[in-house]
C-alpha cells in the first residue's frame, strides 16, 4: 500500500474574456475572414495588433489588413501532439510572416512530415468552416502551391464588433495528500477520526498536519480522538454558487472534538439551522459503512447530543 | 545610509463596475496607469519600475498575467516585479514599490494592482471541492461569516452595528465618482431587510464583484519636489501568520496587532484615534470595521463598535473610516488594498474631492489577506516625516 493517499481533480472553468478594443477589432476581423494587424509608431504592422505601442505606450488605433498568404520564418515539428492542440496527427508549428506584415504570426502548419517544411516556404491561411471571432477561426496554415493565391473565406457569422471571447481552462491534477493526512482519512475509512499531538506545545491537531503550524516540530504522536465535540462558531450558508455541493441552507460550523485543539470545518444536521447554537455538543454521524471511502465525507453529519451546552469560558481561546 | 524619504505623488483608478467589458486586462491597468501618470505630472517614460499585483491567477484564469502585461505596463527595458498576499496584495505590491524608493535603488516607481472578476467567478474559485475533504466551503462569506459571529458574541455588540456599517459605507460612496456601487438611499433599516447570505452576515453587508484596478506613482524626496501636495510615507508594515494553527486568535489576530504596533511606532504615533485624521480598512463584510478598530488599536478589545454604533466613524466623527466607500462600495479585489492605500495619500494631498475629510494630515491605508493571515498597511502625511 502507498504511504500516502491521491486522487485526480479536476479544475475546470469557462472563462469570459474581454478583449478591448483592438484584439476585438482583430478578432472581428477574423470573423470576417480578414487578417488584420496594427500599424505602431516606427512604421511596423504587427499581427495580431499590439493593445499598446511599445515605443509611445499609446493606444494602437490605426489598423491594417494585410494578406492571408505569408512566408515561415521558423518552426518547430510536433511528433506527438497532446490533447487541445490544432490537430491530433502530427503537424508544425510555425512562425508565419503574413505579406503586408513584419512580425510573424505562431500558428499550426498543417503538413505530414518534416520534410515538407522550410524556412522560407509559401503558405496560406486555411479558414475555418464556421468563424465566430477567434484566433481559431483560423484553422491552420496550409502550404501555397505554385501559382495558387489566397484561399476564400465562407461568409461571415456576425456583424457586431466582436467584444469577448470565452476560454475555457481545464487542469487535470492529482492531488496528493501528506503522509500524515493520509493517515488522518485511513482512520475515517475505519471509522476513526485520528489526529497528531505536537511533542513542542502538545497541542492535538486534527487533521494532523505534517509539522505544528505553531513551532515548527515534526508531528509523529498519534491520538484517536473522540467522536463529540462542540460547536465553538457556525454560519449559516444561504447562498447558493457554482459547483456547490450541498443544497443551501446549510449549517457549516467549527466543530471542537474532545481532546483535540483545533476545531474542524463540518455540517450540522438533525437541528433546525436557526436552533444551531455556539456551545452546542454535537456528535459524528456516520454514512452507512458500505459508502465508506478515504474522506471526510464519511462522517455525513454532525447532529447534537441532548447534552447541555458547554460553556463558553471552554471554547472561547478557539474563535 | 537610512531610508529615504517617498512620496506618492500620483494617484489613479478606473470606475469600478461589476463587468467592465469594454476593456481587456491590459486596457483596465492603463485606465488607471493613465490616470495615475497625470496626477504626477510624469509619463511611462519617467518610470524607472513597476511592481504590479494582483489576486489568486484562478480568478482570471491567467498564470503569470504579468508576461502577457509587461508592454502594456509600461514595462519593456525596466525591473518588473509581480506581489501576491492574497487580497491584501494591493497594499503589499504598494510597500513593495514604496521599499524600492525608500531602499535608494530607484526614484519613480509605478505600482499597479488590478481584478477582473467579471472573467471569471471568484466563490467559485475559493471553493473548489478537493479531494478526501468535507465540501462545506462556501467562499469568503462562508470562511469569515463564523469568525463575525464569534466577534459579536466576544464583544456582545448589538446586532445592527454592521448594518450601521454598511449603511455608512453606501453613503459614503455617493460622493466618490470611481464607486462601483451607487446605491441611494441605504439605510440601516433596508441593510437589516436585505437577504440573509451567511448567516450573520447580510446582502447589503457583503462587498460587491467588481472589475477595477489602482495605480500609484512613488517617488524620491528630489522627484517630490515637483508636486504640489506629495503624500509622504510615514510607515510601511507587513505581517503574516499560519492560517491554521491551534487557538489562532481569528477575531483579533496576533498579526495584525503586531503589524499595527509596528506601524504606529514607525510612524511615531502614540494615540492612533486622535493623531490619524482619516482611515481607509479593508472592511468586506461590515463587522470587519469593529473588529479591524480593534485590532489596529483605535479601540479597546471589544470596544470596537462602540465606536461605530456612536457614528464616530462617519465623516464627521473622532475617526473617520472609508470615507470612499471602501471595499463594501467597490471590490476589485487585487486592487482594493492598493484602493485604501491610495485612498489614504488622497486625503492627506486634500484630492478626495467629495469624500474628502476637512484638514486631513495624516491617514491610514490597510489591507488584510487570506484567511486574515496577511496583513499590510502604511500611514501616509501631508508633511514630510522627521525621523
Amino acid at each position: 500500500m502507498s504511504r500516502t493517499l491521491s486522487a485526480p481533480v479536476t479544475v475546470a472553468f469557462d472563462y469570459t474574456r474581454s478583449t478591448g478594443p483592438v484584439v476585438g477589432r482583430f478578432l472581428s476581423g477574423l470573423r470576417d475572414g480578414v487578417v488584420v494587424g496594427g500599424r505602431t509608431s516606427t512604421g511596423q504592422v504587427v499581427v495580431p495588433p499590439l493593445e499598446f505601442d511599445p515605443v509611445t505606450h499609446e493606444a494602437t488605433t490605426e489598423f491594417v489588413e494585410v494578406s492571408s498568404v505569408g512566408t515561415v520564418t521558423s518552426w518547430t515539428w510536433v511528433p506527438e501532439p497532446v490533447k487541445d492542440q490544432p490537430f491530433d496527427r502530427p503537424f508544425a508549428f510555425a512562425l508565419v510572416t503574413l505579406d503586408g506584415a513584419d512580425v510573424p504570426l505562431l500558428h499550426a502548419l498543417d503538413v505530414a512530415s518534416p520534410a515538407e517544411v522550410t524556412t522560407g516556404m509559401r503558405v496560406r491561411v486555411r479558414w475555418a468552416a464556421e468563424r465566430v471571432g477567434h484566433i481559431n477561426d483560423i484553422a491552420c496554415f496550409e502550404p501555397l502551391a505554385p501559382g495558387e493565391t489566397e484561399a476564400s473565406a465562407p461568409a461571415a457569422a456576425g456583424d457586431e464588433p466582436v467584444t469577448g471571447v470565452v476560454t475555457r481552462v481545464s487542469l487535470d491534477y492529482q492531488y496528493a495528500a501528506s503522509p500524515e493526512e493520509s493517515l488522518f482519512y485511513r482512520g475515517l475509512n475505519e471509522g476513526r477520526i485520528m489526529g497528531q499531538r505536537c511533542p513542542t506545545c502538545q497541542k492535538v491537531y486534527v487533521p494532523p498536519r505534517s509539522a505544528c503550524p505553531s513551532d515548527g516540530t515534526p508531528t509523529v504522536e498519534e491520538v484517536e480522538l473522540s467522536q463529540t465535540g462542540t460547536i465553538t462558531t457556525f454560519c449559516v450558508v444561504n447562498v447558493p454558487f457554482l459547483g456547490q455541493k450541498i443544497t443551501p441552507p446549510y449549517v457549516s460550523a467549527y466543530v471542537l472534538l474532545d481532546g483535540a485543539d483545533i476545531a474542524v470545518l463540518h455540517l450540522i444536521l438533525g437541528v433546525p439551522a436557526d436552533e444551531v447554537r455556539m456551545g452546542m455538543r454535537v456528535k459524528a454521524v456516520w454514512k452507512p459503512e458500505d459508502e465508506w471511502a478515504y474522506s471526510l465525507e464519511n462522517i455525513d453529519h454532525f447532529a447534537p447530543t441532548g447534552e447541555p451546552d458547554a460553556d463558553f469560558d471552554t471554547y472561547k481561546h478557539h474563535l | 545610509m537610512g531610508k529615504q524619504p517617498a512620496a506618492i505623488i500620483g494617484v489613479g483608478q478606473t470606475h469600478h463596475r461589476a463587468k467592465r467589458e469594454d476593456v481587456s486586462m491590459a486596457g483596465l491597468c492603463r485606465e488607471a496607469i493613465d490616470r495615475a501618470l497625470i496626477d504626477a505630472n510624469l509619463t511611462l517614460d519617467d518610470i524607472d519600475a513597476i511592481v504590479v499585483g494582483k489576486a489568486p491567477d484562478l480568478f482570471e484564469g491567467v498564470m503569470m498575467p504579468e508576461l502577457f502585461l509587461a508592454e502594456a505596463l509600461g514595462a519593456a527595458g525596466k525591473p518588473l516585479l509581480r506581489v501576491h498576499t492574497a487580497g491584501s496584495v494591493g497594499g503589499s505590491t504598494a510597500i513593495v514599490a514604496s521599499s524600492l524608493v525608500q531602499a535608494g535603488v530607484h526614484k519613480r516607481v509605478l505600482t499597479v494592482a488590478y481584478e477582473k472578476q467579471s472573467e471569471s467567478n471568484a466563490m467559485w474559485a475559493l471553493s473548489v471541492p478537493l479531494p478526501f475533504n468535507m465540501p462545506v466551503h462556501a467562499g469568503a462569506g462562508g470562511y469569515f461569516a463564523p469568525h463575525v459571529r464569534s466577534y459579536i458574541r466576544r464583544s456582545q455588540a448589538p446586532t445592527h452595528v454592521g448594518a450601521i456599517v454598511a449603511a455608512k459605507d453606501r453613503n459614503n460612496a455617493l460622493k466618490n465618482p470611481y464607486a462601483h456601487l451607487h446605491n441611494e438611499g441605504t439605510t440601516v433599516e433596508s441593510v437589516l431587510a436585505s437577504q440573509m447570505l451567511w448567516d450573520p452576515i447580510r446582502y447589503d453587508e457583503t462587498c460587491p464583484s467588481s472589475d477595477g484596478a489602482c495605480a500609484l506613482v512613488i517617488v524620491d524626496e528630489d522627484t517630490a519636489k515637483s508636486s504640489p501636495n506629495p503624500a509622504w510615507i510615514h510607515g510601511t508594515v507587513m505581517r503574516s501568520e499560519a492560517t491554521t494553527a491551534a487557538e489562532r486568535d481569528q477575531v483579533n489576530p496576533q498579526a495584525g496587532r503586531d503589524a499595527a504596533a509596528a506601524l504606529w511606532k514607525q510612524a511615531g504615533i502614540t494615540s492612533p484615534i486622535d493623531e490619524i485624521d482619516a482611515a481607509e480598512i479593508y472592511v468586506p463584510f461590515s463587522w470587519f470595521e469593529p473588529m479591524w478598530l480593534e485590532n489596529l488599536g483605535f479601540a479597546a478589545e471589544g470596544e470596537g463598535w462602540r465606536l461605530t454604533e456612536a457614528g464616530e466613524t462617519a465623516m464627521t466623527g473622532r475617526i473617520p473610516v472609508n470615507c470612499s466607500g471602501g471595499v463594501l462600495s467597490s471590490n476589485p479585489i487585487g486592487a482594493s488594498g492598493m484602493l485604501r492605500f491610495g485612498e489614504a495619500a488622497l486625503q492627506v494631498r486634500g484630492a478626495a474631492g467629495e469624500h474628502q475629510v476637512d484638514g486631513a494630515r495624516k491617514a491610514l491605508g490597510h489591507a488584510y489577506g487570506g484567511g486574515s493571515q496577511f496583513f499590510a498597511m502604511w500611514v501616509v502625511g501631508a508633511d514630510k516625516p522627521s525621523n
